[in-house]
């Protein structure tokens, strides 16, 4: 995803300088601004209502993963946080990621602070904020639902054991500050994009944030009573409905195409419909790969295919592609994707055994997958180099590490963020809400 | 009266049910239980993790009849469930006490 505002279309800004009717007369497969404003502006609102979706993916994938005692609380949390995310995007969130050239601190930090104010309603070519390009509450919503994707992600890491109103907190400060300002690194034209840093739609920006959160919570928290026992051994604590993760696999499947090809940024033109198409089949190639990547290594490994490790392998497909998903071919695409696969199914038992409890699997899909789909960019694009990508990276990591840290151990000295064994063994949704996702199993 | 207490393998149980119909068995209770036996139990992987499962699935079913059908039906069941394979489940017999049909007070056989 390239620089709000700054990416328009060479077709538009040609248009835009050229009379409507000459450019009609004289180059009739040109399209008029007001359709590349109104084609780019509805990218945005299906990509974007693609996006909202995934926020569904990740509330059935996690109520799958976890046990049935914990079900309410997961999607109590789901459902939460999106809600959250949209209040602090809009209150804080967006001005900070956007600050369209007003800086605090040059390329680091927005000088704008204040809410989201969309355009008036039934705005004309004058009275809108970008007439050449699309409206700004079209890029608001899409732009919304990215800051949302990320803290959906941290949720499935830390669950059945972290206390809801801390985590809560927690997510109000990523949404509204902590994604915001290293998003502005990049997609708000801050040092990281002048550095010459590629990330189409967020496998740094977006994953890997989530990822780092997930990792420095599920470290601060510490992993699940009866996860490992004393001598080390990892007890696995099976989900409780994979029919249900499987159908949140496939809705944030489902929610990728809006998520990488929306990132196109445009599509008032043949070449960036073109561009959107090829995005979309890359998309699902690498998701594609990397959930048969998965099948045929816990094949190998276990003698027997883990549907989980299926699940995630798409996953961590659709998150490595997504760094760059327009420039690969489809089959570089699949193997983009297949290597995010392998990645997750070795890397989740090397997550056990530094006892770093991660319920669904966040950290290896979101995370390592992100940092493998950022550095293998320069494959395929060469505007992108390694040693910028490997930079930017550590920058994001060490941003979000230290800020996520900072808000962990706070929450956890004034409130606790983790509840006590007795809550923990009954569950959640008894010991915390007093509602069981599932009440007839028990009470007939 | 005998309780006769048979342990099956789950999918046994509508072929058990039929043969036992045709015996002239007027009832049963069925549980779905755990256990483990001379199978014991074995491993499985779950996201790179060995676990042991050492309870495996079967079907409890549980009906008194009269001293004289106890036999039929101890063979019945055998004959029916039997698979040959390790697993197939096992059968007790115990003498039943006192019997008592709670809708109209009836005891002993009339009862079951």
């Amino acid at each position: 995803m390239n620089i709000k505002y700054l990416k328009c279309t060479a077709t538009a800004l040609l248009i835009a300088s050229l009379p409507t009717l000459a450019a009609a007369e004289s180059a009739p497969t040109l399209v008029a601004t007001d359709t590349v404003f109104i084609l780019n502006s509805l990218l945005f609102l299906v990509g974007g209502f693609l996006v909202f979706w995934m926020a569904a993916g990740f509330s059935m994938l996690e109520a799958g993963l976890v046990r049935s005692k914990n079900v309410t609380m997961q999607l109590t949390k789901n459902v939460a946080l999106f809600s959250l995310a949209t209040v602090f995007y809009y209150l804080i969130g967006y001005n900070l990621m956007y600050p369209l050239g007003t800086w605090a601190t040059e390329g680091v930090l927005s000088g704008v602070w204040g809410v989201a104010i969309l355009e008036a309603v039934g705005v004309g070519r004058d009275g809108a904020d970008d007439y050449g390009y699309a409206s700004t509450g079209s890029d608001f919503f899409f732009q919304l639902m990215f800051c949302a994707a990320t803290a959906s992600i941290v949720s499935g890491a830390l669950a059945e054991r972290i206390k809801l109103w801390p985590f809560l907190i927690f997510t109000i400060l990523l949404t509204s500050v902590i994604y915001p300002i290293q998003a502005s690194w990049k997609w708000g034209g801050g040092f990281l994009d002048a550095t010459g840093f590629q990330d189409f739609a967020g496998s740094t920006v977006v994953h890997s944030v989530g990822g780092w959160a997930a990792l420095t919570g599920a470290i601060i928290l510490g992993p699940r009573i009866g996860k490992y026992a004393k001598d080390g051994k990892v007890i696995p604590i099976p989900g409780s409905n994979l029919a249900l993760a499987t159908l949140g696999t496939f809705i944030l499947w489902l929610g990728w195409f809006g998520f990488n090809g929306g990132s196109q940024l445009a599509m008032g033109s043949i070449g960036d419909v073109a561009d959107v198409s090829r995005i979309f089949s890359n998309t699902n190639a690498a998701a594609a790969g990397g959930a048969i990547a998965a099948l045929i290594l816990t094949q190998v490994l276990y003698k027997k295919p883990d549907l989980t490790m299926i699940l995630n392998g798409a996953l961590a497909g659709l998150v490595s592609i997504t760094a760059e998903p327009l420039a690969p071919t489809l089959g570089q695409a699949t193997v983009i994707g297949a290597i995010g696969g392998l990645i997750v199914v070795v890397s989740v038992p090397i997550l056990d055994k530094f006892k770093i409890d991660d319920v669904v699997g966040a950290i290896p899909v979101h995370l390592i997958a992100g940092i493998w789909g950022t550095l293998i960019v320069p494959l395929t694009n060469s505007d992108a180099s390694f040693g910028t990508q490997l930079y930017s990276l550590i920058v994001v990591g060490i941003f979000v590490v230290i800020t996520s840290a900072i808000v962990w151990y706070v929450l956890k000295a004034l409130f606790g963020i983790r509840v006590d064994e007795e809550a923990e063994i009954n569950g959640l949704d008894i010991s915390e809400l007093g509602m069981e996702a599932y009440p007839e199993f028990s009470k007939g | 009266m005998k309780l006769i207490i048979a342990t099956i393998k789950p999918f046994k149980l509508e072929e058990v049910r039929v043969a036992l119909t045709e015996l002239g068995v007027k009832g049963m209770m069925v549980t779905e239980i755990k256990g483990f036996g001379a199978q014991s139990g074995h491993t499985e992987i779950y996201r790179g993790a060995e676990y042991a499962v050492n309870f495996v699935p079967k079907v409890k079913l549980e009906l008194v009849v009269d001293d004289g059908m106890a036999d039929n039906v101890v063979e019945t069941i055998t004959d029916t469930a039997k698979t040959g394979k390790i697993g197939d489940g096992k059968i007790f017999v115990l003498d039943v006490g006192q019997a008592v049909r709670v809708r109209t007070g009836e005891t002993g056989l009339d009862a079951i």
